[in-house]
């Protein structure tokens, strides 16, 4: 009943037809819910807490937009890798390619070559409605890369949505320009408003001409994104906040920087846990920071979320990312096999396709809120959490040892809410598990009751038993939300006949396999 | 005298090159240099060399002792 768009072909290049499309979308997606048991997707439903205007500008926005983050793919291009400022979470010199983490690529662009990428893999993946740039480095410390690619791309691809991602320093001086390009996105990193916390993360800027250090450089950091950020917003321009939480510095301080951006008009606030492994050579990294836990990240979202929409699903992706969120597929559009590819672009194909996309969007969300009624006379108190695996459609259709990722639901009878992902190590590689394989999976899911898969072997069922974790194969290849629901339900009624006692479980640990972009 | 570009530490990230007053710096397959002719240490422009006060990493932009003052502006 599921299955409507589940397509495993890679396209051919020069894809037109629309069934060429199709086969060329080599996945669609899964569908989330909005923060705060929000209702489902497609529908006037689906925008949450969001006004009509916004929701409109955001529904297809993987990044923004958790009910399309499976349904529509984004790419970044690196056009743009200088940067303005130091953080001490980010360290320009480090770029591996088996890393996948935003701020860091392994081929850099031309405006040319960016806008010949963007062309062929829309061509490929009809699902991809936007394009970002974001980094390494600051898209407006190269401003002239940055809006020559977006040029180059709206003079073909006039559907693709632009949006950039920036430190915000020398925001406030281009704001006149990417409102006249049509972005309609833009992403600002703020990790305070308080320059004394700012000069524990920023050693240096660089701006008019010199540099500045110390409590002076955060001050003037800090007034040029909340100007940048007011000038954006009062043109009308979606503004997406980023925030790293950084423990024993800025994690309280977050709730400070919330208020402040969410009075300033940014509609979204993504705080995205720190990524400090030694290895990346970061100054917090060799200082052994910790990045926070699973529960202390969820902790301080939940009391920002109050205030505004938080964005949970971020996987703080490459900056050379390509495909649907979760997925990677730039290996496919590397620059020598973008040359080669003969390239058309079918604008209605496209949103042919597209529309098809929303129709299945629609038809999960019935599904859940079908599911969700029938939990109208529970009134059990009792919140649990539920881990997916996923490759994507909005269903449970991917083995637990071919998972990269699990998907992590809140579920209570006021519904089930995405709360985030847990990236974990293959347990199964080459059709072997791992000895060591088990462990940090176990970690990763700690916080969750239960563990939802198309299938699972034997042994790992049962060392996930053993850490009192439910591996639950009966909702293969149904919707997630629905199943979730439906899995609570029962849970209860278990819990109910004491056939089982309920736990609370508590903390997880978050893999750090992505980095972040300044 | 100019500054230089030490290859073993740079980059590559270009940050450098739109900053010099003089056109000085360039990149070629990835490489970035200072062309010591055209440098000059941006005395008359900046009160800091440029290419210094932007480079990511400390070390990068160095004073060239091999060239000979060309152009102390
Ligand atoms: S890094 Fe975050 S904002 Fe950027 S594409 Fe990935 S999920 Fe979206
Ligand atoms: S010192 Fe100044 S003039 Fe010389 S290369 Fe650096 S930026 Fe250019
Ligand atoms: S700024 Fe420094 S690291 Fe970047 S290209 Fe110039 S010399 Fe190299």
């Amino acid at each position: 009943m599921s299955k409507l768009l589940q397509l495993h072909d890679f396209g051919a290049p020069g894809a037109k037809s629309f069934e060429a499309l199709r086969a060329g979308a080599a996945q669609s997606g899964c569908s989330t819910t909005g923060g705060n048991g929000k209702s489902g997707c497609g529908s006037a439903a689906g925008q949450g807490d969001l006004p009509p205007e916004i929701w409109e500008k955001v529904k297809n926005h993987p990044c923004y937009s958790e009910q399309a983050h499976h349904h529509f793919a984004r790419m970044h291009v690196a056009v743009a890798p200088a940067c303005n400022i130091q953080c001490n979470y980010c360290n320009r010199k480090y770029d591996c390619a088996n890393e996948s983490r935003p701020g860091v690529v392994s081929e850099k662009l031309t405006p040319e070559q960016a806008a010949r990428k963007v062309i062929a893999v829309a061509s490929t993946i009809p699902q991809m409605t936007v394009l970002g740039i974001a980094g390494p480095g600051d898209a407006l410390a190269n401003p002239a890369k940055t809006f020559k690619t977006f040029e180059l791309v709206t003079a073909t691809a006039p559907d693709i949505k632009l949006c950039l991602s920036t430190n915000g320093l020398m925001l406030p001086d281009y704001v006149e320009q990417i409102a006249a390009m049509n972005v309609d996105h833009v992403t600002i990193t703020i990790n305070m408003i308080d320059p004394e916390i700012g000069a524990q993360i920023y050693p240096w800027i660089f701006y008019n001409h010199r540099r500045f250090t110390g409590v002076e450089a955060s001050k003037i950091l800090s007034e040029r994104q909340l100007l940048g950020l007011e000038m954006l917003t009062a043109r009308g321009i979606l503004v997406k906040v980023n925030s790293v939480m950084i423990p024993g510095i800025n994690d309280r301080h977050l709730i400070e920087v919330n208020k402040a951006v969410k009075s300033r008009g940014a509609f979204l606030h993504n705080i995205m846990p720190l990524i400090s492994e030694p290895e990346h050579g970061t100054v917090f990294g060799l200082e052994g920071r910790r990045g926070p836990s699973a529960q202390e990240l969820k902790a301080l979202q939940d009391d920002c979320e109050g205030e505004m929409n938080m964005m949970r699903h971020c996987r703080q992706c490459r900056a050379d990312a390509v495909g649907l969120l979760g997925e990677d597929r730039s290996a496919e559009f590397t620059t020598d096999k973008v040359m080669e590819m003969e390239v058309e672009y079918d604008l209605a194909a496209r949103q042919a396709y597209q529309a098809k996309v929303e129709a299945e969007r629609d038809a999960i969300a019935l599904a859940k809120q079908r599911e969700l009624a029938t939990l109208a006379d529970e009134t059990a108190t009792i919140k649990i959490q539920v881990a997916i695996a996923t490759k994507g459609g909005g269903v449970i259709n991917e083995h637990f040892g071919h998972a990269h990722e699990f998907q992590i639901y809140e579920v209570s009878t006021a519904g089930a809410k995405f709360i985030g992902h847990r990236r974990v190590d293959l347990y199964c590689e080459g059709g072997y598990a791992s000895e060591t394989g088990i462990e940090p999976i176990l970690k990763a899911l700690n916080d969750c009751t239960a563990v939802l898969v198309a299938k699972i072997g034997l042994c790992p069922k049962d060392s996930l038993a053993g850490a009192g974790i439910e591996a639950v194969e009966d909702y293969a290849f149904e919707y997630i939300e629905q199943s979730v629901i439906a899995y609570f339900k029962d849970y209860l009624a278990r819990v109910g006949k004491s056939e089982i006692r309920h736990v609370a479980r508590g903390d997880a640990d978050i893999r750090q396999g992505a980095f972040v972009a300044s | 005298m100019a500054y230089k570009i030490v290859a073993s530490q740079c980059t590559s990230c270009s940050a450098c090159e739109p900053e010099c007053p003089n056109e000085a710096i360039s990149e070629r397959r990835g490489v970035f240099m200072i062309d010591p002719s055209k440098c000059t240490e941006c005395i008359g422009h900046f009160d800091v060399p440029q290419c210094v006060a932007v480079c990511p990493v400390d070390g990068t932009c160095v004073i060239d002792n091999s060239v000979p003052r060309a152009s102390a502006a």
